[in-house]
């Protein structure tokens, strides 16, 4: 049997969040564990793959399977239990981070861990591992995880903590939706004392600044992020702009109760109270080019070189991306991929002051450099290291696609040989060569190894899978 | 077949995914290559597998990465058409273009019948077109993207004394050809019928008179930039265009005088 017996009114064209890939598979979305347990069944009869989809916020392939099954989890997507007293919630799969933030907020909590769009699911945060601006002191989400029930292909349903499956913990959790479904999740909040963080922003000049304000920074703050303005060459290299924020302790914010509340934190409607933002992305599209992006990036620069600090609300500090909507649109037809490399705190400045060179030095510039300040942690594919990450965004034309594949594949080198790693949910060009090296050999076997136990079958697998870690 | 796995895309390596029937030779070979050339991935399907395997064999190894995959089939047997579309759809991990290349000439003499040579080009030409082109249509109408090519030809243009059958086979896909482009249009796929005049292949080496012959690589160039255009009918070379439409108007009180 083959997917000749599957319904085509369920195929579809599925592309990951940069637009630069598109897949075709049978699309389902069930609402309950037994109609995914029954998809699971379907798929063994017909011998069909099946990949686990969330919001499709992945810059990669890791919620693309071509020719086979994706299931979307966005259907079972309730919050199934929350205690105001404990701040502990427990969430089926689908639930987005918006959902989660806007529920527990009101009653004084916060996630401890978020990423740069609210509209990522759980399950995906959780099969990447996610990580937000304070990497540095909490980790990654899995951290936060009290325990998860998963559905795994084979039928069998299975509860992990820490203390118990241990091992499959800590590698379904970043395990990229290969090893099962999460089904229910369980997590602990972030107590909150208002809706405002107290942000300072102040600029940077060069490189070795940008990383020992990090450095240094961390210790101090709550939440650190760098901007890098990727254009700036010569002895401005790495030059940006460092925001830290602080959360509030109680009785800082006379209006908690006011700013608490998920209409406060809502993010405006209108940019300058004027551009319907919904619009925007074509107005950005307009300096989508390099003389426009390095106009727009000195523009900022001069711009920091204001110190400010400011109160902001939670959703405003964390959500930037959400600002535009559909702003990976203004990068046009070709779309954009994102290049992260974690370099350990002591090969960081040579690295990436190589990396930023060569990009410049190519006529290939980043229109978008992100910094971040991260620690090691448990979980088998993990991407974090004791030191600094730096997230570039490159815009894909019709031109440059060879050049720009040659460029990444000399800066994984480069990242190799400094001991860095890559970050799946990012990093849509990372080779299974480069994969082996820097997750090691022997993690790569663990992987396939615990993959075997939880699904004998092989049932899932994504195009990110067959692509990294395909024989 | 072979076993290897189609190379993995990425938004660096973009791949297309065609199918390709009537691989082999010919133009069907030569344009396997040329869409190799722009990274396409290839499900080819011929009946002489020998043939495939070296042609898959080659892209390959210019390609330094598995671009072309072999696929044994007749499409006589169009019983298996259906399955062997979903098993190849499921192997490209998806479908962009489904071109039907296969084709049978089989000489005819000016004075003789023969039913088993006419019902053998039908076959080829166009009841195996019709068993592969309905999956790939229905497809191509539910993901509401995509392009179909269909190799026809200056001959169905015309019914000739030299090749009655080739002809009628050559028209009729024309017309399905046409049909499904009405139906299909509305959907955003694109249906492009091919109308080669003469190729350097084996299909013409026995033909008396090749006015205008152009290389297999030439066909699969100017096939290539109509694909990209997303023409609806184009001859190959274009001269064929104003040529076909002198010879459509010759009236048939001189044609049916002529023994061309």
């Amino acid at each position: 049997m083959t997917n000749s017996t599957l319904s085509l009114e369920r195929l579809t064209t599925l592309e990951n969040f940069g637009h630069s890939l598109q897949a075709q598979s049978h699309l389902y979305q069930p609402v309950n564990t037994e109609e995914l347990a029954e998809l699971f069944r379907q798929a063994k009869k017909s011998g069909q793959t099946v990949t686990l989809r969330g919001a499709g916020r992945s810059y990669n392939d890791a919620a693309l399977n071509g020719g086979g099954i994706v299931v979307s989890l966005q259907a079972m997507n309730r919050i199934l239990a929350w205690n105001p007293e404990t701040g502990i919630v427990t969430a089926e799969p689908g639930v987005t981070l918006q959902q989660l933030w806007q529920h527990v907020l009101p009653d004084g909590w916060w996630p401890p861990v978020v990423s740069g769009t609210m509209f990522t699911t759980l399950g995906g945060c959780l099969g990447a591992n996610i990580h937000g601006k304070n990497n540095f002191k909490k980790g990654t989400i899995g951290e936060h995880v009290l325990e998860f029930t998963a559905r795994l292909p084979t039928g069998a349903e299975i509860t992990c903590l820490p203390t118990k499956n241990g091992d499959l913990f800590y590698s379904m959790i970043s395990g990229l939706g290969m090893l099962g479904v999460f089904t229910s999740i369980t997590l602990q909040m972030k107590q909150m004392y208002s809706g405002l963080l107290n942000v300072h922003a102040f600029p940077v000049h060069n490189l070795q600044e940008q990383l020992a304000a990090l450095m240094e920074g961390a210790p101090q703050h709550d939440y650190i992020v760098g901007w890098l303005d990727s254009t700036a060459g010569g002895k401005s290299l790495g030059r940006g702009q460092i925001h830290a924020a602080d959360y509030l302790a109680a009785g800082d914010d006379p209006e908690a109760q006011k700013t608490l509340q998920v209409a406060y934190q809502t993010l405006p409607a209108k940019f300058f109270g004027l551009v319907p933002k919904n619009l925007l992305h074509y107005f950005m599209a307009t300096f989508m080019i390099n003389p426009g992006v390095w106009l727009v990036n000195t523009a900022k620069y001069v711009a920091s070189l204001r110190r400010g600090e400011q109160r902001q609300a939670h959703a405003a500090f964390h959500f930037l991306l959400d600002y535009v909507p559909d702003w990976e649109l203004s990068y046009g037809r070709g779309g954009l991929i994102q290049y992260q490399s974690f370099l350990p705190k002591e090969t960081a400045l040579a690295a990436w002051t190589e990396i930023l060179t060569i990009s410049q030095k190519r006529g290939l510039p980043s229109y978008l450099g992100v910094t971040k300040r991260h620690r090691p942690d448990k979980f088998l594919l993990s991407h974090a290291v004791d030191g600094f990450s730096l997230a570039l965004d490159f815009k894909i034309t019709r031109g440059n696609r060879a050049k720009l594949s040659a460029m990444l594949q000399d800066f994984d080198k480069i990242v190799l040989e400094a001991g860095g790693r890559f970050y799946f949910a990012k990093n849509s060009e990372t080779s299974p060569e480069t994969a082996r090296r820097y997750l090691g050999a022997e993690t790569v076997e663990r992987f396939k190894a615990l993959k075997h136990r939880t699904d004998p079958n092989h049932l899932l697998e994504s195009d990110l899978y067959r692509r990294v870690f395909g024989e | 077949m072979t076993d290897k796995k189609f190379a993995s895309a990425s938004p660096l390596r973009p791949r297309k995914r065609a199918i390709l029937l009537g691989a082999s030779s010919g133009i069907g070979a030569a344009l396997a290559r040329r869409l190799a050339h722009e990274g396409y991935s290839l499900a080819l399907v011929a009946r002489r597998e020998e043939m495939l395997e070296n042609l898959c064999a080659a892209i390959n190894a210019e390609a330094g990465e598995v671009h072309a995959r072999a696929y044994r089939h007749d499409v006589r047997e169009v019983e298996s058409a259906a399955a062997l579309f979903a098993q190849l759809t499921q192997d490209l991990g998806g479908l962009d273009v489904f071109i039907y290349n296969s084709g049978a000439l089989l000489p005819v003499g000016l004075k003789e019948f023969d039913a088993e040579k006419d019902l053998e080009m039908t076959r080829v030409n166009y009841l195996g077109a019709l068993a592969w082109l309905n999956p790939a249509a229905a497809y191509f109408q539910a993901l509401k993207r995509g392009q179909i090519v269909g190799m026809g030809s200056v001959a169905g243009d015309r019914g000739r004394v030299g090749a009655p059958a080739y002809n009628a086979s050559k028209a009729a896909l024309h017309t399905y050809l046409e049909a499904l482009r009405n139906r299909l249009t509305r959907y955003g796929v694109n249906v492009l019928t091919i109308k080669p005049g003469f190729v350097a292949t084996d299909m013409i080496k026995n033909s008396p008179r090749t006015p205008m012959v152009i290389s297999a690589e030439q066909a699969a160039e100017d096939i290539w930039q109509a694909m990209r255009a997303r023409r609806q009918t184009a001859y190959i070379p274009a001269q064929w265009g104003l040529l076909m439409h002198i010879i459509r108007h010759i009236p048939s009180f001189i044609f049916r005088r002529m023994t061309f």
